[in-house]
């Protein structure tokens, strides 16, 4: 049995230690948001975070995240109203929105740690991120109208707890 | 995802056809569904539900109100989501003359079902194919809800008008919900011409508007093929010779069945088109187990041959095959004579690489055979009719048996137009006896093709005395998709998607000779978006400006003087030389570069600006693209699918491509076979042409064909180095 936190929701799960997170999350939790892309964690499609910080889920065994706290795009918020799903939905960023699920989750973590980030910012910390469509134009100017709002905004309660990257 | 909110039964499982095809209407009969309890909601936007009322044509089916609560509006979606926007901008033609807003309802996606006519994503013909068509089915169902209200007020159906899914009476003050009407309007005859909107009345078409499936997609609820699961379902990794066409000569399985988890191993068969590839499926009760146990396989292949493959050879073939005559593509005039008469003669010789699709969703599909004759699936799926109709060739059933459930693609580019990731999961299905999802690794997508073929372009030209050309000649050699999908082809005539669109643009020169030469080749090749316009946009456009430069003429002013006659090419270089500020020089270092093309699927132009770096790379600065529509649907989309097409576009310009060596695609995953990523991208400024009335143009595909040569001409601008073949190293041009 191996034990972790999903969306502050407790797992127990009977699984080969070997399995990596992802398959754990979309084939044992039933969470399917979390996308494969790759399996090697060039493209990021499988991007949650971890105590905060984001990794690729693809990548890592669930044996190695035993007892720590995993967030996936369905943790994010309840009514895809975080900053950063606003910010994606008033730019209209997806188009078949296969990787935007990791997209978010890295760019929910760039804000974290860089809440007014620049173009080259931007840059840094989503280049592990494939978009096939193309949707980079967009998912930048999207990033620097979530930064605005979350910027704007009287602050969270969870600001000060920066992940590390 | 729990099974409960998969469906059940389907409307469609009781639908009566009437042979309507590509969007006549037929009056609904069917209410058998009506009061059914709608899907148990998992907040998983799933568009295979079940609708839930009575059809006033298949595309529209609404439900009876009940105690003053409207009923609920389901509109069918024919044209699969790949990113291209058609969950909102299909349903969307018939929205808007039904007099409905998109909010008000829901979207569902067809099955191939007869019903429905043609329902192929594919050739940006999703809307401009349906545009007419899905406006008269919209406009009938609001003249019989028109008809019963008015009926029912005794005032003439004139003096009745629509808004928000009610029809209102001005003069009395009366409204009615659709709901309140479908009982009477259903069984109303059904107007065979019925009036449509005047476009200066749209409330939809034609204005920028946010996609109904974006909220999901942003909040990882949207439903794709992978996340698809059913009950008692067992997944499946398929091992196949990287060395595409091995035949199976044995396998091991002893040390895959001691993985846990792992419950079967079966052959499989891949059928792509006319070709069968052998593979060995395992079976398990997770993905990772069949992932583990596939790893643990030992297979023994006969490769008979095809390990001798590698493209460094094929390519030298290619250049050997050019020196033949082929076969006529399109000629006007007398091209020898004229080129024999030219004072100045120019050729030059142009190379493109083969790609991959690689779109994010690597191929899946789940197969459910309750008996040997009926089967369910579930896939993200370019082509649903064309499922049914391979399903049914297969294994010998008839398509009223086979359901097809269509999810979201996670991207599709042509790719998911193939039907082989389908048949090959059915044919595992049925050997287990069970459900099983079937879902292929990164290196199964990579390596296993149907990839975009190269083509090579042998150019030549004869310039007048005044720089333009007398004479022009653009000869294709590379391999044949059909010829390479087993299909039959007639080596006399010229293969017309492998010349596409080279005799097609509006250029006035006065003899042309348009040539193909067919190459044999053993690796599948397929369709990818803008198909082969985007290897002979790049040779084409990119030998134009070599005319040009011969001749001394500035690019734009040389295509210009070549399009003395009105056309839309001649509109969108104009627009172009406009919003780039062409006319204005750029400072040393950076330079620009333009290309158009006009071909099946529509018409753009771009113009790239790149500069030149201290480290001797080349940085794309801008792109800059008029896409000519005639009539837009949702520009803001538009603009999205460009933006799309033109990231594409450079990754296909700009990174390795597919190379073969020893039979086997030397690329498997994301790191060999790079993609553009965020810091590559350009700024892109997109303009619509569209000016209303009856043309309407594609619009996924044309943003892509211009982008190639665009970025070649700019580079020549920047440092006089003419590039001739892609891939285009910017780091070291």
């Amino acid at each position: 049995m191996i034990k972790l936190t999903i969306n502050n929701q407790p797992q127990s799960l009977d699984v080969d230690p070997d399995m990596p997170l992802l398959w754990a999350i979309r084939d044992v939790v039933g969470l399917t948001g979390t996308k494969f892309g790759c399996g090697i964690a060039q493209c990021g499609a499988c991007t949650v975070h971890l105590d905060g910080a984001p990794i690729r889920s693809c990548s890592v065994p669930v044996s190695a995240v035993a007892g720590q706290k995993i967030t996936t795009i369905e943790g994010l918020s309840k009514n895809a109203d975080h900053p950063v799903q606003k910010a994606w939905i008033e730019h209209q960023v997806p188009q078949c929105g296969y990787c935007q699920s990791g997209q978010i989750m890295s760019a929910v973590a760039l804000l974290k740690q860089i809440p007014k980030p620049t173009d080259a910012d931007i840059d840094a910390a989503m280049q592990g991120n494939i978009c096939r469509c193309g949707t980079y134009v967009r998912i930048r100017e999207a990033i620097h109208t979530a930064s605005a709002e979350i910027s704007a905004a009287p602050k969270m309660k969870n600001a000060s707890k920066l992940g590390k990257r | 995802m729990s099974a409960d909110i998969l469906p059940t039964a389907n409307r469609r499982d009781f639908l009566k056809t009437l042979g309507l095809a590509g969007g006549a209407l037929v009056l609904g009969i069917s209410s058998a569904n009506a009061g059914a309890p709608a899907p148990a909601g998992s907040g998983i936007l799933n568009i295979n539900a079940a609708p839930v009322g009575t059809e006033l044509t298949p595309y529209i089916i609404i439900e009876k109100s009940v105690g003053g609560k409207p009923g609920k509006i389901t509109i069918m979606n024919p044209k699969p989501d790949m990113g291209q926007g058609t969950f909102q901008a299909v349903p969307a033609l018939i929205a808007e003359e039904l007099g409905v807003a998109l909010n008000q309802v829901t979207i569902l996606q067809t099955g191939g079902e007869k019903a429905f006519g043609g329902q192929i994503s594919g050739g940006s013909s999703s809307v401009r194919g349906s545009y007419m068509a899905l406006r008269k089915v919209g406009a009938s169902a609001r003249e019989m809800l028109v008809m019963a209200a008015s009926q029912q007020w005794n005032v003439p159906a004139e003096e009745c008008t629509v808004a928000n899914a009610q029809v209102h009476h001005k003069a009395s003050g009366r409204s009615i919900a659709y709901g309140d009407l479908i009982d009477v309007a259903s069984k109303l005859p059904v107007p065979t011409s019925p009036k449509l909107k005047s476009p200066k009345d749209f409330t939809i078409l034609g204005k920028p508007s946010p996609r109904p499936d974006v909220p999901a997609k942003v909040s990882g609820r949207a439903q794709f093929g992978i996340d698809v699961k059913v009950p008692g379902m067992l997944y499946a990794s398929v091992e196949r010779s990287p060395i595409i066409g091995s035949k199976l000569v044995s396998f091991d399985d002893t040390k895959t069945k001691q993985v846990k988890g792992v419950r079967q191993v079966v052959k499989a068969s891949r059928v792509l088109e006319q070709n069968k590839y052998d593979g060995v499926a395992v079976v398990a009760d997770n993905y990772w187990a069949a992932l583990k146990g596939r790893r643990a396989l030992a297979v023994k292949w006969d490769h008979q041959g095809l390990d001798a493959f590698n493209t460094v050879a094929y390519e030298k073939q290619l250049h050997e095959l050019a020196k033949q005559d082929g076969v006529v593509d399109h000629t006007t005039g007398d091209f020898s004579k004229a080129l024999a008469e030219a004072p100045t003669k120019i050729d030059a010789f142009y190379e493109t690489p083969m790609v991959s699709h690689s779109p994010m969703e690597p191929m899946n599909c789940v197969v459910n055979w309750p008996t040997p004759d009926t089967v369910e699936l579930w896939t993200s799926s370019q082509a649903p009719d064309w499922i049914k109709s391979k399903m049914a060739d297969e294994f010998k059933i008839k398509p009223a048996d086979i359901k097809v459930n269509i999810t979201f693609n996670g991207g599709g580019f042509g790719r998911r137009l193939f039907q082989d990731f389908v048949l090959e999961a059915a044919h595992i299905a049925r050997s287990v006896g069970k459900p099983v999802k079937v879902v292929w690794t990164r290196e199964d997508d990579t390596q296993l093709g149907p990839f975009r073929p190269m083509t090579f372009s042998a150019m030549r030209a004869g310039l007048g005395a005044d720089g333009l050309p007398v004479a022009f000649q653009h000869k294709v050699i590379s391999p044949s998709i059909d010829a390479t999908l087993g299909r039959t082809r007639d080596a006399a005539k010229p293969d017309k998607t492998m010349t596409e669109g080279i005799s097609e643009q509006k250029y006035e020169i006065p003899n042309v000779d348009n040539r193909y030469i067919f190459a044999d080749l053993q690796v599948p090749t397929g369709y990818w978006r803008a198909v082969t316009s985007t290897t002979l946009a790049f040779s084409h456009e990119c030998f134009i400006d070599e005319m040009a430069h011969q001749a001394k003429k500035d690019p734009m002013d040389y295509r210009m003087a070549m399009l003395t006659k009105d056309s839309d090419t001649k509109k969108v270089l104009a627009k172009l030389r406009e919003v780039s500020n062409w006319d204005k020089p750029l400072p040393a270092g950076k330079g620009r570069g333009v290309a158009q093309w006009e071909f099946f699927a529509g018409l753009a132009g771009h113009v790239v600006e790149v500069s030149k770096q201290q480290d001797g790379s080349v940085k794309v600065d801008k792109v800059y693209c008029v896409i000519d529509l005639g009539t837009v649907v949702n520009p803001d989309m538009v603009r999205n699918q460009v933006e799309g097409a033109i990231c594409m576009g450079l990754v296909a310009a700009t990174k390795e491509g597919i190379t073969f060596a020893n039979g086997q695609a030397q690329q498997t995953n994301f790191d060999t076979n790079q993609m553009l990523r965020i810091n590559e991208m350009p700024a892109v400024e997109v303009h619509i042409l569209a000016d209303g009335g009856n043309t309407i143009k594609g619009v996924g595909e044309p943003g892509l064909p211009p982008v190639a040569p665009a970025l070649a001409n700019a580079i020549f601008a920047a440092t006089g180095k003419r590039m001739r073949r892609l891939p285009i190293d910017l780091a070291k041009v």
